[in-house]
């Protein structure tokens, strides 16, 4: 093989510096400012040095180069080996890579890393508009790689993109067939940086006045539900989550360990109504919560059910998972109470909040039982002058139950919750906070329901001695819009964050259409997983998907569709029927060399003309007439298509 | 590497055997079949594809990604691995296309002097409708020569084919290749074009004054080498004594003209293989002969040549020049040929 250590062009440092820019441009705005400025300065430098032919700087000043940034990332990361540090390595990495090459063997080895750092943009975000980018990068790229070939002619940048872009269309069925058959694995195979999951916004496992306040700004999407059958009013959509137990005071808190594993006891219930049936797909984020209907009757798989009913997956939920789950949703809890519970949930701190102590005690004596008390402490919170807010005043006194019960009066539903379950356990009835989301907004494009952050929402469990576990919703005592309608429609006017839930009937059209478009992306792209891998080899007849299985129908896949890509292409090979003029001269070439002169391939017409005529003098006359006929056709610029005609009867004569 | 020395007799007594089972291996993997004549169709079983080097770099990329994507469960992740892989094989199949159905015939080829190039011309015909870029011809893997091929066209390549000795020179085995469009495939196909250079001695570089004439019918020899009488010009060729250059019509930027004199026609100038001295041995006395042909065509004199057992009556003119050389070059050797073997 012959070597390649061709110089490059300054042609190709352009492009390539073309590509190199757009693939880190989407991590500009996650690295630090100097990386950027480092990177953009070093791909400058590059080109001032290709523009003006200087020397590629020396090799002390690019490890001098490096030593900088490797002591800039750890001072901005407080790491060298992590997820975001290892990408603003690998950003002025690629740009000192650039600086530096020489040879086209650097030029593929920047092209190749050029593809990787496509990847890693994935890790931020794999919605539809950042792939639909990085499909161009990659096209750029691909086309910046053909450019490196062309040795002699230069047909041009808009050339090489149209043989890029016609190569990644034929690599699109292959892709698929990869996609669909490729063997999935359960990641990860081996641990990954700790920031890889930074960043997701999601319920806690503890909950503080104003804590849910500042998760409904955020529009993010918690997971989307699609239900087997019809969807149950919204009213009754209570997404079960994270159930907290312990108060200090201020702040609700989750048990650290899973609630099962320490305090083994029945998890009973009578079921009402019908079994509700339905899939979710939840958003990535940093617990182990997975949602559902309250309440709960089935486990999905690699997950758990504690005993007050939360569902826990085996790891954090770092991937969008979906799971089918089902719920009833009226049921009969029976669930006895062990001393433990009890002691728990009723525990408070010792004297705090005592004026709502005194109310508790002194509306406890005016209900004749337990149920009689819950209804006039909702009565309580609808009756009297209380708010319904996303913008509490602040509660900054060492009672904050007492501050807001008697003073400010306007929270959220984590101030009603928590005062009410304070209330209760007051008067002696236990009582547990449960946080999650109510409701959800109904995309009528994909019918399925999406719940976003904004959704989330904090309920009260009591335990009655009949009933067990009875949830109180003290949110839809103070508002109930708020839980009939949802938030929008709770809120007061100047609160509505309009564009999101406004009443514009386009916009919201619109974002419908989007989150629908958005769902089936995920559902089809993204949440393409193990299981519906199976799933979707069960159905085309595989019932036993095992990775060999997979193989094997992937080559068989991978070799019919490259044969049929072949024979498309190579169909084009066949030498093109040449033009009539062409084939008339040809036949008269054939007849001249039947009779003794043969034409050189490289002999041009008029030449032959003379050394035909020279051997043949008898047929000087047609030979004339022929070549000259054919020469203006040719050649000429005022033949016309009589000519052709011409040409080809005297062909034909002389055949004769 | 205190080794080396202790290694190198043994690889060299391998090297033989070595050479004999790759050559043997070659033949029968790659079909070689000698040299052919007439235009050499590039079909499907005359080309032969693998990775690049920069196509096995390509691939490790791909591992690392493939992994990348599996751990983070990146889906858009393994779908751009993916697509790159399948753009990976769509290349194999594009790069193959780009030499498929390709007819190579050969061109003319001028003669030579030993020691000097041969420059035998490839013609690349492409009859379909496609384009190609960037083929490569090389022989030996050295100094390959790029060439595109535009649809319907058949461009011409030189191969420059160093002639160490006279007689006939096949370009051997060359090899056509390509790696475009994205230089992750190699692919190649083996061309023996049946077609011969006459390869001249190598003019003796010194001047070595012609043998004088002799004379004819009584008449006199002061005329001695008869370079006096200027009759024209014509187009230099290589070989032309450099004192012939008409250096002034260069100037002029006429290009090389060699001045040409008219000898005595009824002189006779024998170049005489008795004339030269026994001790420069068989080459070296060609050497001398082809020197005397060359200087004496250059003067436009007529000459003679004659060899043991070969005799060229005296005669002016380019035919004579290329007769005699020829002569030369074919002195004592058999019709066999050589050069393909030369690798």
């Amino acid at each position: 093989m012959a070597t390649t250590t061709d110089r490059l062009h300054p042609r190709h440092i352009g492009s390539l510096a073309l590509a190199l820019v757009m693939v880190t441009l989407p991590h500009f705005e996650r690295v630090p400012w100097w990386v950027t400025l480092l990177a953009v300065v070093l791909i400058g430098w590059r080109l001032y040095i290709t523009r003006y032919g200087l020397h590629l700087p020396r090799i002390w000043l690019l490890l001098l180069i490096v030593a900088a940034t490797l002591g800039g990332i750890y001072i901005s990361y407080g790491r060298i080996l992590g997820r975001d540090s290892g990408i603003a390595l690998l950003v002025i990495m690629l740009a000192l890579k650039l600086l530096e090459m020489a040879t086209l063997r650097d030029a593929m080895i920047l092209i190749f890393l050029c593809y990787f750092l496509v990847i890693t943009n994935f890790l931020y975000s794999q919605s539809i508009p950042t792939a639909l980018y990085l499909l161009c990068v990659v096209w750029i790229v691909t086309a910046t790689m053909i450019g490196f070939q062309f040795r002699t002619l230069q047909p041009g940048y808009k050339y090489q993109l149209r043989s890029a872009g016609i190569m990644l269309l034929q690599s699109v069925p292959l892709m698929l067939v990869l996609f669909v058959l490729f063997p999935r694995v359960q990641a990860p195979i081996w641990s990954m940086p700790q920031d890889a999951y930074s960043g997701k916004t999601g319920l806690s496992d503890e909950m503080a006045p104003g804590s849910l306040s500042q998760l409904i700004l955020s529009d993010a999407i918690a997971f989307r539900v699609s239900f087997d059958s019809q969807i149950p009013p919204v009213n009754r959509l209570y997404w079960r989550g994270p159930v907290l137990w312990d108060f200090d005071g201020y702040t609700w808190t989750a048990a650290r360990t899973p609630y099962r594993s320490s305090y083994p006891g029945p998890r009973e219930y009578h079921a009402l109504g019908n079994l509700i049936e339905y899939t979710v797909t939840i958003e990535p984020h940093s617990h182990r919560w997975l949602f559902a209907l309250d309440l709960p009757a089935r486990v999905p798989p690699r997950s758990q059910m504690t005993n007050d009913f939360q569902l826990l997956f085996q790891t954090q939920v770092s991937n969008r998972i979906r799971y089918d789950m089902a719920s009833y949703l009226s049921y009969r809890n029976n669930a006895e109470l062990g001393r433990y519970e009890l002691q728990r949930a009723l525990h408070l701190p010792a004297n705090s909040n005592p004026r709502s102590a005194e109310l508790a005690a002194k509306m406890r004596g005016a209900a004749p039982d337990e149920r009689a008390y819950i209804t006039a402490v909702l009565s309580m919170f609808r009756n009297q002058n209380f708010y319904y807010t996303t913008t509490p005043p602040l509660l900054l006194s060492r009672n904050p139950v007492d501050e807001f019960l008697f003073s400010t009066r306007a929270g959220f539903c984590e101030h009603y919750a928590s005062s009410s379950a304070v209330l209760m356990r007051m008067a002696g009835i236990p009582a547990r906070i449960v946080t999650g989301y109510q409701g959800g907004e109904l995309n009528t494009v994909g019918n399925y329901l999406t719940v976003r952050q904004a959704d989330a929402h904090a309920w009260v469990e009591v335990w009655l001695k009949d009933d067990g576990w009875v949830r109180v919703d003290p949110t839809a005592a103070v508002s109930p819009a708020r839980i009939e309608a949802g938030l929008s429609a709770a809120l007061p006017q100047t609160e509505v964050l309009t564009l999101l839930r406004g009443e514009y009937a386009w916009l919201r059209q619109t974002r419908m259409i989007w989150d629908s478009i958005a769902n089936s992306w995920n559902q089809a792209v993204l949440g393409y997983t193990q299981d519906r891998q199976r799933q979707l080899m069960r159905h085309i007849g595989i019932d036993d998907a095992t990775w060999k299985s997979l193989a094997t129908v992937m080559f068989i896949a991978t070799g019919a569709i490259t044969l049929i890509l072949a024979a498309l292409m190579l169909h084009k090979l066949r030498a093109a029927r040449p033009d009539a003029v062409v084939a008339a001269y040809t036949r008269f070439c054939r007849q001249l060399a039947r009779r003794g002169v043969a034409r050189h391939p490289s002999e041009g017409p008029d030449a032959f003309r003379k050394r035909a005529i020279a051997s043949r003098p008898e047929l000087a006359q047609p030979i004339s007439s022929i070549s000259a006929l054919y020469i203006r056709l040719r050649y000429g610029d005022n033949a016309h298509g009589a000519d052709a005609l011409q040409l080809q009867r005297e062909v034909a004569t002389f055949r004769l | 590497m205190p080794d080396a020395p202790r290694l190198t007799p043994l690889l060299s007594l391998l090297a033989a055997p070595y050479r004999a089972l790759r050559s043997h291996l070659d033949r029968w993997l790659f079909q070689l079949r000698g040299a052919e004549s007439g235009s050499i169709m590039l079909v499907q079983r005359r080309i032969f594809i693998l990775p690049s080097p920069h196509g096995l770099t390509y691939v490790v990329a791909l591992m690392l990604m493939l992994a990348g994507s599996i751990n983070y469960n990146l889906s858009l992740g393994l779908v751009l691995t993916f697509l790159l892989t399948a753009l990976g094989f769509n290349s194999m199949l594009h790069t193959f296309r780009n030499l498929a159905g390709l007819k190579i015939s050969s061109g003319r080829v001028q003669p030579v002097y030993a020691g000097d190039h041969a420059h035998f011309t490839l013609v690349i015909d492409n009859p379909g409708t496609l384009e190609r870029f960037s083929i490569g011809v090389t022989r030996g893997g050295k100094d390959a020569v790029y060439t595109d091929v535009p649809a319907r066209q058949a461009p011409t390549v030189s191969v420059a084919v160093p002639a160490p000795r006279r007689g006939i020179l096949m370009p051997g085995r060359l090899t056509l290749f390509t790696r475009y469009p994205l230089g992750l495939c190699y692919a190649w196909a083996y061309v023996e074009p049946d077609v011969r250079c006459l390869v001249y001695p190598r003019p003796e570089a010194e001047y070595i004054p012609l043998p004088l004439p002799q004379a004819h019918a009584g008449l006199g020899i002061a005329h001695g080498a008869g370079q006096e009488d200027f009759s024209g010009l014509r187009s230099y060729h290589p070989g032309d004594s450099p004192r012939h250059i008409a250096w002034k019509a260069a100037a002029r930027g006429q290009g090389l003209l060699t001045k040409q004199f008219s000898g005595r026609a009824d002189t006779e100038l024998w170049l005489d293989w008795q004339a030269t001295p026994d001790a420069l041995g068989l080459e070296g006395r060609l050497s001398r002969l082809t020197r005397w042909v060359i200087d004496a065509h250059a003067a436009g004199l007529s000459f003679g040549l004659r060899l043991p057992g070969i005799t060229l009556p005296p005669e002016p003119g380019n035919a004579q020049h290329d007769r005699c050389l020829e002569t030369l070059a074919m002195f004592q050797i058999g019709e066999k040929p050589h050069g393909n073997n030369d690798r």
